[in-house]
């Protein structure tokens, strides 16, 4: 149906509206869990948020810059990974799966885990590691990302994100 | 769809308001959009509506803002300050284009 209005009809795009924060608490360390973190945080600041990273235990290697490039994906014990249970251990299963998921990732525009953080810092996002995973695995500063802002502990960053909203994943 | 009438021409917008025939679009008339939501263009606003554009006409889909920035080769950061807290969705307003419906 064909309407005419006498008012321009403009898109609200909520400037008005009081901002929102929001908060991904990145835990895992597998290639298909680095993505959730990062798109939605993506998503969030494309829509006017503040987003904040906490990356805590396996997550860590999300920010660790010798192991954010070589992020896996593993078959076993995955049965949305659409395979016959006893193939999924097999020697070589792993690399053939990330680098099948890698080329899915990348074939949908979609960045590698080092470019999209660079991507996210660059949109404002915020990195925070979590000090006991830095402490637990033996860290120090530049062993991780440049983009980090910081290491925080747990009530750093409960305090932080007083008025977020938070996301654990 | 909707006709609405904006500095007198009247375009076809979605349930949204944003614009659904590519062709309506006029120069003009992106002047005129953007003032309707508060931001006077410049050349450096037009950089992205040309890009948009002609990028739609290939594409057959509205770019992304990384798009923008790697295929049209505009920082993400201008991007935020051309087209303030909402930049994919605003520049696409402004340039007579569907909202963008890849996610990254």
């Amino acid at each position: 149906m064909t309407t005419t209005e006498t008012k321009p009809f403009v898109p609200d795009f909520g400037d008005d509206e009081e901002d929102r924060t929001i908060a991904f608490v990145c835990s895992k360390g597998s290639l298909d869990m680095a993505y959730p973190g990062l798109i939605m945080a993506n998503g969030a600041i494309e829509s006017g948020m503040e987003a904040h990273l906490f990356f805590t235990f396996w997550g860590m290697d999300m920010i660790t810059k010798k192991r954010q490039d070589h992020l896996h994906f593993s078959p076993v014990g995955n049965p949305a990974a659409h395979m016959p249970a006893a193939l999924a251990p097999l020697p070589g299963m792993q690399t053939m799966a990330t680098s099948m998921m890698k080329k899915q990732i990348a074939d949908l525009g979609i960045p590698s885990v080092p470019e999209f953080i660079a991507h996210l810092s660059e949109m404002g996002a915020h990195f925070w590691a979590c000090r006991l995973s830095v402490d637990m695995f033996g860290l120090e500063r530049e062993d991780m990302i440049d983009e980090l802002e910081g290491i925080l502990n747990v009530s750093d960053f409960i305090e932080i994100t007083k008025d977020a909203e938070i996301m654990f994943i | 769809m909707a006709v609405t009438t904006i500095a007198g021409a009247d375009i076809h917008v979605d349930d949204d308001g944003f614009m659904t025939e590519y062709d309506e679009w006029s120069e003009d008339l992106a002047g005129e959009l953007a003032r309707a939501i508060g931001i006077e263009l410049t050349d450096a606003h037009w950089k992205v509506i040309t890009f948009l554009r002609e990028d739609y006409k290939e594409q057959g889909e509205t770019a992304t803002l990384r798009r923008v920035t790697t295929a049209g080769g505009i920082p993400t950061k201008e991007l935020f300050q051309l087209f303030p807290k909402k930049p994919a969705r605003k520049m696409a307003y402004v340039s007579g284009l569907p909202k963008p419906v890849g996610c990254v």
